[in-house]
Order: C-alpha cells, then sequence, then structure tokens
C-alpha cells in the first residue's frame, strides 16, 4: 500500500526510480522472436534476443529504503504481472 | 435482468454487447469506467476493445479503476460477470480468473473467424450448450494466448470454458481461450460471442452466451 508519508514534509529527498521488467524464464516472446527473424533477413545471425521494458520516474521519500518499498508495491499492483514477469529496482538519489 | 456494460476509454465492443443483451431479452445499461456502485445491477459485462490504449498490457490500466474494485463486490454477491476480450485481459489482470492473456505466439493480430469447444457448462453463460458441443465465433485480439501456472487445477474444476478446436492460432496453451473461476460466475473468454449472435452476422452461435445469463436464476 501507498504509505502516508507526507512528501511535502520538506525532509524527503528526490530518487531516481528505475523499473526493469522482464518475462520470467522459459515465457515465450514474440516480440523477440520477431526481431531476430527480421535482424536475419538483413543478414545478421544473432541468438538469444530478448526484449525488457525499463519504467523510470522520479519519487519523493524519506530515505532509500521507503523509495524502495513504494516502488515494489508499484511493481506488484500495476506496473508487473507476477505470473509472467520478473523485475528489478533500481533506485539512486537525484542530486539535480 | 439489468445487465451493467462496463465502458472504459478505448472500449470498442459495448454497443455490439449492447444488441446482443438486447436480443437475448435482458435489459441493457451502460456503465462508465468511475461508477463506484453497481448494486443496481443483476450482472455485469466487460467487453471487448483497447481500454487506455493497451499500454503497459491489455487490460492492465482497466484493472486499477474504481468499477472494477466494484466489480469485486459483485463478485462477492456471487452475480455473474463475463468479461469478453480485452473485458478477459482485465478480469485476469485483476486476478479473479487465474492466468494471464498475453501476447500471441506468431507476434500478430488474429482477426478470424474460429470452430471452439464448448469445454464446461458450469457457467450461466455457457449453461445453454452441451458439454463439448463445438461452435463458431470470432477471435479479434494481439494478446489472447492464455498462459497459466495451475492447467491440473483448472481440469479439477471444472474452469476451463472454450478450447479452440483444430487449429490453435494464438499459441495458447492447451488452446484454452475461455477460463472461469472456481464458483463458475465469473467467466473470461477471448471469442467474441456478441459478433456471433444474429445470423445475419454469419453465425449465431454466440447468443446462448447472452440467453445463459439473462436466464441465470430466472432474474
Amino acid at each position: 500500500m501507498k504509505n502516508d508519508n507526507n512528501i511535502f514534509s520538506g525532509d524527503s529527498m528526490k530518487y531516481n526510480a528505475e523499473v526493469k521488467i522482464s518475462l520470467k524464464k522459459g515465457m515465450l516472446n514474440p516480440e523477440a522472436s520477431t526481431i531476430q527473424r527480421a535482424l536475419a533477413l538483413l543478414g545478421y545471425g544473432v541468438e538469444d534476443t530478448d526484449t525488457i521494458k525499463i519504467i523510470k520516474f522520479t519519487v519523493d521519500e524519506k530515505n532509500e529504503e521507503l523509495a524502495k518499498e513504494e516502488v515494489e508495491d508499484m511493481c506488484q499492483r500495476l506496473l508487473c504481472n507476477p505470473v509472467i514477469h520478473d523485475y528489478e529496482i533500481k533506485i539512486a538519489l537525484n542530486n539535480q | 435482468m439489468k445487465v451493467g456494460i462496463i465502458r472504459f476509454p478505448g472500449s470498442n465492443c459495448d454497443r455490439d454487447v449492447f444488441h446482443a443483451i438486447k436480443l437475448a431479452g435482458g435489459e441493457p445499461n451502460y456503465i462508465w469506467w468511475n461508477q463506484r456502485d453497481l448494486t443496481d445491477f443483476d450482472t455485469i459485462v466487460i467487453p471487448g476493445g483497447f481500454s487506455y490504449g493497451d499500454y503497459l498490457r491489455a487490460g492492465a490500466i482497466a484493472s486499477i479503476t474504481p468499477v472494477i474494485e466494484c466489480v469485486k463486490d459483485v463478485v462477492k454477491e456471487e452475480k455473474p460477470v463475463l468479461g469478453i476480450c480485452n473485458g478477459a485481459q482485465i478480469l485476469a489482470e485483476v486476478g479473479l480468473v487465474p492466468g494471464v492473456f498475453t501476447n500471441n505466439k506468431n507476434a500478430r493480430f488474429i482477426c478470424k473467424r474460429v470452430e471452439l469447444k464448448v469445454s464446461s457448462t458450469k457457467t450461466p453463460f455457457t449453461s445453454m450448450y452441451k458439454k463439448n458441443e463445438i461452435i463458431e465465433m470470432p477471435i479479434a485480439h494481439a494478446e489472447g494466448r492464455y498462459y497459466g501456472k495451475e492447467i491440473e487445477k483448472l481440469h479439477d474444476q471444472d474452469q476451463i470454458v472454450l478450447q479452440f478446436e483444430g487449429e490453435n492460432p494464438n499459441g495458447s496453451m492447451e488452446a484454452i481461450t475461455g477460463v472461469c473461476d472456481e464458483s463458475g460466475l465469473v467467466c473470461a473468454v477471448m471469442p467474441h460471442p456478441e459478433r456471433a449472435s444474429e445470423a445475419v452476422l454469419g453465425s449465431d452461435d454466440g447468443l446462448k452466451f447472452f440467453k445463459g445469463m439473462v436466464n441465470f436464476r430466472n432474474l
């Protein structure tokens, strides 16, 4: 659940969040196999083609741990479908 | 039988479903995505289309809308819910039916009439068919390949509603293209019964989906 920390309380920090979403191992990836076949048409004999989706945003939180927790919630509730997806979350302080 | 038809931005089979419900003798009503009270309705249909542009995954964004929260209450009240095509994808995203409908094996949008086997008659929507009856209805989707983790459980509990007969056009597990929850009251099908609801459309094999719904418990 979204926690109720007030992001305007003054002591929050801005973090860059990156969510990397891939299909679970063994899942068919028709997009990747289509790309691989198209590359073959151009004469490139590549193998093990995969596609990965990256979603990036910034998030205000009191600390890195809370930011990660919140992004984890987002993954479970909307960004990924746990039946078919694996995901990786990266959190880094936004210095700008 | 008061039937609610949910409309999202991007729904496009809502009017077809409205027509089919009328043909079957029901009383259709449109519901918008932000409605927060469905207590007036005896049953809910989530029609096909491309809700929210299919962004993220088909059905993902629709699955977190207020009206879908209310659909969960409708399910608790043991009223029937039918999801067709994008509606089926939404029900799977919410977890009201098991598994997911994901990208077709051939990575294409497939739009054609197919032969289907009615594998379960436990849902109100399939109650007027004979078990294992072969019917013809169209499919029209890019994300319809069924994938589930507990196929054995689906068999044991009679939760496989429709299967492709003959060719398996999208690569679905065990050619499954319609599933229901354990009770049978929540049903998700990729084929379009409303597009096969009168002879002028080339087939009226799908009309019994709506007749079965309208006659459920003689509401």
